[in-house]
């Protein structure tokens, strides 16, 4: 890759609110050229969307997440990817990943109760056809997420000006 | 009781610390944002801070060694033999200090008598002359220029040696100017350093922040591993301030003066530190890639700007400050500084806080966020405006 447009990777995944003009002075470039890039690795699915880490709970908002991990049968031709796009086209589902190990699946899901976590996966999740079995387990509390740590305790403890 | 009559007369001599007495006027003041620090945002990385919970645990609370550990040493050692190609005796030619602050007055103390002779280069960090003074010494301040850079030129340095210079201190990358010294620019200095006789005191906390290019270590020119005093610690890069730990290496005579003088003072550096010391040496190395990377997209964004709103501002090349020129204002450095912090609640220090040669300059430390740092400097080019048309 690039080592441009990897830099100006490093800068957005840090901060996705970085402007372009900020990002252009940090790496001596045209702003021009900043832009052209950014639209290219948007076009080639690089950069595949700006996201914000929201601590929603501390925003007063509830909602349960639940890890579940899922055991199918995978199918001629296509193996796990037919099961798994099933499930990720819920909008309820968060992240899937095909695992290996104990079970195939991986499904993070988030709904504002556990019981409509718990219906969605009886009702919707068990009930398709190859999933052959569920094991649902409820996040208690989020440390860290993305790479980012939720109650963050390393504030800033410099002195406002020192040698 | 007159208690001003019991001290010394030495100390009397010397002022308090210009960024002291502008750290006053900052804590008055509310929502201030500083380019004022000159310490790394960044926190410790976690293996060094966990390599001291774990140093703890298993009991390491004693004295070590007055030189201090043996394996921290030898690291060091090999440290500066992998990078500058120097090799220093780990068991006789290396000192472990409470940070590189007590390496420089334990160099001075070891090596002077009263009324020699030091030349300091200038704008400098705050500590080096009342460093010079308490040691006896006399500092003989060498005024580098904005207009080379702010490298020090050897003619300048021979026109101030007189039979009483005994040191030179040098410091590149610069603390406050972000200036750095190449190899030809140095051996140009180290000739005179053989002509005269002198000895080089030779800081270089800010050797692993450089940009453009690698460092030269002043020990590693011919003839100078010597004749100089390679004083280098943890603070800067590996963001360990607080850890208090550096180092001195050099000639085995001189190390040893100066562990006399730390016996009797420090007895040794803290082992905790010197644990957590050991594991940045170790394993420490690709963290401080990842900050100087950081620092350096945010010297260009702060070099850029500055430039846009009419200031005159040489691109640093090492540390993490940069030392525009803000004579276009008609303001002294420290109306500067006291206008830019009340009337947009900016911290940056004033360059006479480093020297007399410093006036007309400010030092702006790039060590915060990016959003930091962008917001100060929508400030101050909002301040600007009231001087010239940006």
């Amino acid at each position: 890759m690039n080592e441009l447009r990897k830099k100006i990777l490093e800068i957005l995944e840090r901060n996705s609110r970085a402007s372009t003009r900020e990002i252009a002075l940090m790496l001596n470039v045209e702003e021009k050229e900043v832009i052209r890039l950014i639209e290219e690795m948007e076009k080639e699915k690089i950069i595949l969307g700006y996201n914000t880490l929201i601590n929603w709970e501390k925003a007063g908002e509830d909602s349960v997440t639940a890890m579940i991990d899922v055991k199918v049968v995978p199918q001629r031709d296509v193996g796990f990817d037919e099961v798994a796009e099933r499930i990720y086209r819920f909008p309820e589902v968060k992240s899937v990943y095909l695992m290996s190990g104990g079970y195939d699946l991986s499904v993070v899901i988030e709904g504002k109760t556990l019981k409509e976590v718990a219906r969605f996966v009886a009702e919707k999740l068990a009930t398709l056809e190859n999933v052959q079995s569920t094991m649902t387990h409820f996040v208690l509390k989020k440390y860290k997420q993305a790479g980012i740590v939720f109650e963050d305790k390393e504030e800033d403890r410099r002195q406002v000006v020192s040698p | 009781m007159n208690a001003a009559e019991f001290i010394s007369p030495v100390l009397k001599e010397i002022p308090p610390s210009g960024i002291r007495k502008f750290f006053d006027l900052v804590m008055g003041t509310e929502g201030v944002i500083s380019l004022g620090v000159g310490e790394p945002d960044f926190v410790t990385p976690w293996s060094i801070r966990e390599a001291c919970f774990d140093a703890l645990k298993r009991g390491y609370t004693m004295y070590t060694s007055n030189r201090g550990l043996v394996e921290l040493r030898q690291e060091i050692s090999s440290y500066l033999a992998r990078r500058y190609g120097v090799v220093y005796s780990p068991e006789d030619q290396v000192l472990v200090t409470i940070g590189a602050s007590e390496a420089v007055d334990l160099a001075l103390r070891a090596v002077l008598s009263p009324g020699d002779e030091v030349l300091i280069p200038e704008p400098c960090y705050v500590s080096y002359k009342p460093c010079a003074v308490l040691a006896g010494g006399k500092p003989v301040m060498v005024r580098t220029l904005a207009e080379d850079q702010f490298k020090l030129r050897p003619e300048q340095l021979e026109e101030k040696i007189t039979p009483k210079t005994k040191v030179l201190i040098i410091s590149y990358p610069n603390n406050p100017t972000g200036a750095t010294m190449n190899r030809e620019e140095l051996l140009k200095i180290a000739q005179v350093v053989e002509r005269h006789n002198l000895l080089v005191i030779s800081d270089e906390i800010y050797s692993e922040l450089t940009y453009n290019g690698a460092h030269t270590c002043f020990a590693s020119l011919p003839g100078m591993q010597e004749r100089t005093l390679l004083i280098n610690g943890f603070s800067k890069a590996f963001a360990m301030t607080g850890w208090r730990i550096g180092y001195v290496a050099g000639n085995r005579e001189l190390i040893g003066a100066m562990v006399k003088i730390h016996q009797y003072t420090i007895l040794c550096a803290p082992v905790t530190g010197q644990m957590a010391a050991l594991e940045a040496l170790r394993n420490g190395f690709e963290e401080v890639k990842k900050m100087v990377e950081q620092y350096d997209q945010r010297r260009r964004l702060v070099v850029s700007r500055l430039r846009e709103m009419g200031l005159d501002c040489f691109e640093p090349k090492g540390a993490f400050y940069v030392f525009p020129s803000i004579r276009s204002t008609g303001l002294s450095s420290e109306e500067f500084c006291e206008r830019l912090l009340r009337e947009e609640q900016v911290a940056v220090v004033p360059g006479n806080a480093f020297g007399e040669s410093g006036e007309g300059h400010i030092r702006i430390s790039y060590a915060a966020s990016i959003q930091e740092i962008s917001e100060a400097l929508d400030r101050m080019e909002r301040f600007l405006r009231r001087f010239h048309r940006v």
